[in-house]
């Protein structure tokens, strides 16, 4: 007889104690710590940061660990740990042009004041692996030139002084910068929420599409004005005191593109910007960001929308990777009510097709007959 | 300020912190005042994934209080894993009392389906949505869908429905079907069966709806009227199936088909495993055992079984019994 | 007592809780419209608010939504202290601002179309009226249909707007758009929301 399965919760329960033993794996091998994570993968700890948009190292050293090294269920867990935080106000906007830079490079100037400033950079390390690093080598201590004291100016700002880019936005003074996290998303929207977005938008999808734009599909003329990664200081306004109050610094990687504009009926020629910001030190992120923005800002400087980079709904609807891997994988749930429904559908549809077929051969053996 | 022990002494009762569980409960109370109008909200991430019930465990979680005694359901079942998942979620976080018995419980939270056993005044039906906007799939944006909503301009859903009818003679839409909800609305009822469609129909209990990672929120009221859309010449109609549900016997109740064998063996149960155990424990039923049709006896009038697949059941009592009519 | 101290005082004894068992009244008042719930007094707010009243302000309102209050209660310092403190909302600039808007003398108040009604697109942008009334069942009967109610419905509010059932008649026709309302009385408390019909008034 048939028995419906029970159970479930013993099943469940059991599921989730071999993913501890899996997760741990051969005990013989040291655990690994949080900071050894925070330390050593640095930059994937700020990839969970920045999409979880948490900024605390440790958490997502946690998440890195406990997801087993998932980046999108580590987010996940961020995610879902930040949401039950009690907000205790807003801080005002970081000025980066204030950053201590570690890295600061332009592609728009060979030199400019303040440097190019390479910092801790891939770029132009041969990709070779290297077995020195798997046996453990001593690292050099790094040579560094010391930091300077006044302010790096920002690319913007120079070519600011020509008249021939566009200013920083033109949100009226009375803008209150909303919150994607506590008001429901509505489209069209204004650029400060669909920056907000794209921040914590994924890595990979925001890249595709900002490739997507190099490739002609949207194109426009993109140069690296500038990337900067470092740390800007953070502080809040209390109501209580005259001045604002230092929370400290966090690390953030910035990117300015510059794009090159022809002009259209609503902007004259100059150059436009494309915006990318995001925690930690992640480049390709911050470039991806830059381009889909300016790409999402066809409509307001009078372009045809006529790619997927430029289609704000179909962008910020899809760019969350904790919404889109949810909603992908619900697929494993259980869907037999509705598949029954479709089963029922499809067998009278195919019985009532097989009728017709069978119909049709008699006419035309009954035809031949006659 | 909370009520939780130290266990888990960082959350709130029901998880959600108070200000999200206002926000929610302002979107529920507007989602009743206008009947099946999708109210926008700032769903949170919650501690299971998007798609997996995140609406319908926020609404729950919003206005579940102490007192309460919960039902969670996933395709008609109790004892689907998240179902289970979700009941633990809530017995851990807000320890309120669990039941599977449907008329039991003051909240039921659902996945799939609407409980056989019919509802009563003062039960809040709360529906797990992926999808909450019935004419997405005719129009991907936003923007379009809201105009269409505010202008009352639905041609779109029935040119849909009747090119179905157009191409198969029928219309082909078996869940998720849609509905007009006081007159006015066009609502996704949630992928249940449309076989539930008209239990959504001046319902007594609150039919209130969560979709978590489209951020919306809607709600039927007792006593509102929900039509299915249909057309004069091809009126709405539900599944029916040939035969009662083999375990318990019942007639006009949504029945899985559970396969048996690799030889296409398989038998009818019900889905409602709470309405079915009920049905077997109560031997006194009526329906008990009389009312099954031939094993291969489909009358071609069903949308679910008109193919003559044989079905071998595994329950001997329901073998060879006679046939009854309707 | 000064100001500081009565602003203080009087709120939910247990925050989670109160709100949870009056925010469950008044969800099964809007899903029942005319069917009346009862609330136990949780709240000691200054006069002339009323417990019930602020009770429904207290598990509704906060920093997002800006509350208008009525000249009665406008004009009481500690009224509006007392909801500063324990909400956190602000106070709305005019009825149209308002997300929710209490008034302790209903039948003085403003048209009802002043209040915010919503947009087509967007009908929940609208105002939910608080009114507080002396009781459900001494004023005249409102007949009530619609949503909610099985056949009919009947509630009896004292003191209501002027011209109220012609008012709520345009608040009908309004729909998707228009306000809701909240009546609350000492212990007890009922909704109109706007798709309920008010059939026949009695004198």
């Amino acid at each position: 007889m048939y028995v419906a399965v029970k159970g479930g919760e013993a099943a469940i329960a059991n599921a989730h104690r071999l993913l501890a033993d899996r997760r741990r794996g051969d005990r013989a091998v040291p655990a690994l710590r949080l900071d050894q994570i925070v330390e050593q993968l640095a930059l994937g700890v700020d990839r969970v940061m920045s999409e979880g948009s948490l900024y605390d190292r440790e958490l997502a050293a946690l998440a890195v660990v406990q997801a087993r090294g998932d980046m999108i269920e580590a987010i996940f867990l961020v995610r879902a740990y930040r949401t039950t935080l009690p907000r205790f106000g807003y801080t005002n906007p970081v000025d980066s042009g204030a950053m201590q830079v570690e890295r600061r490079i332009s592609a728009t100037y060979k030199d400019l004041p303040g440097g190019q400033v390479l910092g801790p950079t891939f770029d132009y390390t041969h990709r070779l692996l290297d077995p020195e690093l798997a046996a453990g080598a001593e690292v050099e201590t790094p040579a560094q030139r010391p930091v300077e004291p006044e302010a790096m100016p920002r690319v913007s700002a120079i070519l600011a002084h020509e008249g021939l880019i566009e200013a920083d936005g033109e949100m009226p003074l009375d803008h209150v910068p909303g919150d994607i996290t506590r008001e429901p998303l509505q489209f069209p929207m204004a650029r400060d929420i669909r920056l907000q977005a794209l921040s914590r938008g994924d890595e990979g999808f925001l890249l595709a599409l900002g490739y997507s734009t190099q490739r002609g599909y949207a194109r426009n003329h993109p140069f690296v004005g500038e990337i900067r990664i470092g740390e800007v200081e953070l502080e809040l306004d209390v109501p209580e005191l005259p001045f604002a109050v230092p929370l400290g610094s966090i690390r953030v990687t910035e990117c300015q593109m510059v794009n090159q504009f022809k002009g259209s009926a609503k902007a004259p020629p100059q150059f436009t910007r494309g915006y990318g910001l995001v925690f930690g030190q992640s480049e390709r992120k911050a470039m991806a960001m830059a381009l889909c923005d300016r790409a999402l800002r066809a409509g307001e400087l009078g372009e045809d929308v006529v790619a997927a980079a430029q289609d704000e709904e179909f962008v910020i609807s899809h760019s969350d990777n904790v919404q889109a891997t949810g909603f992908v994988e619900h697929l494993k749930l259980p869907h037999y009510v509705d598949f029954q429904a479709e089963l029922g559908l499809v067998r009278r549809l195919r019985a009532e097709y097989e009728a017709r077929e069978n119909e049709d051969k008699v006419e035309e053996k009954k035809e031949a007959a006659e | 300020m909370n009520a939780q022990s130290t266990e888990i002494a960082t959350y709130n009762f029901a998880y959600l912190d108070e200000q999200t569980k206002r926000m929610i409960r302002r979107a529920i109370l507007k989602g009743i005042a206008i009947p099946g109008y999708q109210v926008p909200f700032a769903s949170r991430e919650m501690p299971m994934p998007y798609g997996w019930g995140t609406g319908g465990v926020q609404v729950t979680a919003s206005i579940i209080g102490p007192d309460d005694v919960l039902k969670v359901i996933d395709q008609g079942a109790d004892d689907t894993t998240n179902a289970v998942s979700i009941r633990a979620f809530f017995k851990k976080v807000a320890k309120v009392a669990v039941t599977t018995e449907t008329a039991k419980a003051t909240i039921i939270q659902t996945r799939h389906r609407i409980p056989e056993h019919p509802l009563n005044a003062g039960q809040v039906l709360v529906f797990q949505v992926p999808i909450p906007e019935p004419l997405r799939f005719l129009e991907p944006r936003e923007t379009e869908t809201r105009k269409m909503h505010a202008l009352e301009e639905y041609g779109l859903m029935h040119v849909k429905l009747y090119e179905d009818i157009a191409k198969h003679g029928r219309i082909a839409t078996t869940y998720a079907y849609p509905v007009k909800v006081e007159g006015r609305y066009v609502m996704d009822p949630s992928p249940t069966p449309k076989f539930d469609n008209p239990k959504m129909h001046r319902s007594p209990a609150l039919q209130l709806f969560g979709a978590g990672r489209e951020k919306r929120i809607y709600a039927v009221p007792p006593f509102t009227d929900v039509v299915s859309l249909d057309f004069e010449d091809h009126p709405f109609e539900v599944q029916t199936f040939d035969q009662p549900c083999a375990l318990c016997g019942a007639a006009n109740v949504y029945l899985d088909e559970v396969i048996l064998d690799d030889h296409g063996g398989h038998m009818f149960v019900c889905s409602d495993t709470d309405h079915c155990e009920k049905r077997r424990a109560d031997s006194t039923s009526p329906s008990w055992g009389g009312r099954a049709k031939g094993a291969d006896g489909g009358n071609g009038q069903s949308s679910l079984s008109s193919t003559p697949t044989p079905a071998r059941r595994a329950d001997p009592r329901h073998k060879g019994e006679g046939k009854e009519a309707e | 007592m000064d100001i500081a101290t009565q602003s203080i005082d009087g709120g939910f004894a247990e925050p989670v809780f109160n709100a949870q068992v009056v925010f469950r009244a008044i969800m099964d008042a809007m899903a029942r419209p005319g069917a009346v719930q009862d609330v136990p007094q949780l709240t000691r707010p200054p006069a002339p608010l009323s417990a019930t009243a602020a009770a429904a302000a207290l598990s509704l309102c906060d920093n997002d939504t800006p509350v208008w209050l009525d000249p009665p209660l406008q004009a009481e310092a500690s009224v509006k202290a007392w909801l500063g403190f324990h909400t956190g909302a602000p106070m709305a600039n005019t009825p149209a601002d308002a997300h929710f808007a209490l008034i302790a003398n209903p039948k003085e108040m403003a048209a009802l179309d002043g209040f915010a009604q919503g947009t087509q697109e967007y009908p929940d942008r609208s105002t939910t009226l608080i009114f507080l009334v002396d009781d459900l069942a001494s004023g005249p009967s409102l007949l009530l249909e619609g949503p909610g109610i099985e056949k009919t419905s009947m509630i009896a509010p004292p003191g209501m707007p002027r011209h109220f059932v012609e008012q709520w008649k345009q608040n009908n026709q309004r729909f998707p758009r228009g306000v809701d309302i909240i009546l609350a009385a000492p212990g007890s408390l009922a909704c109109l929301p706007r798709t309920t019909r008010i059939k026949t008034m009695e004198a």
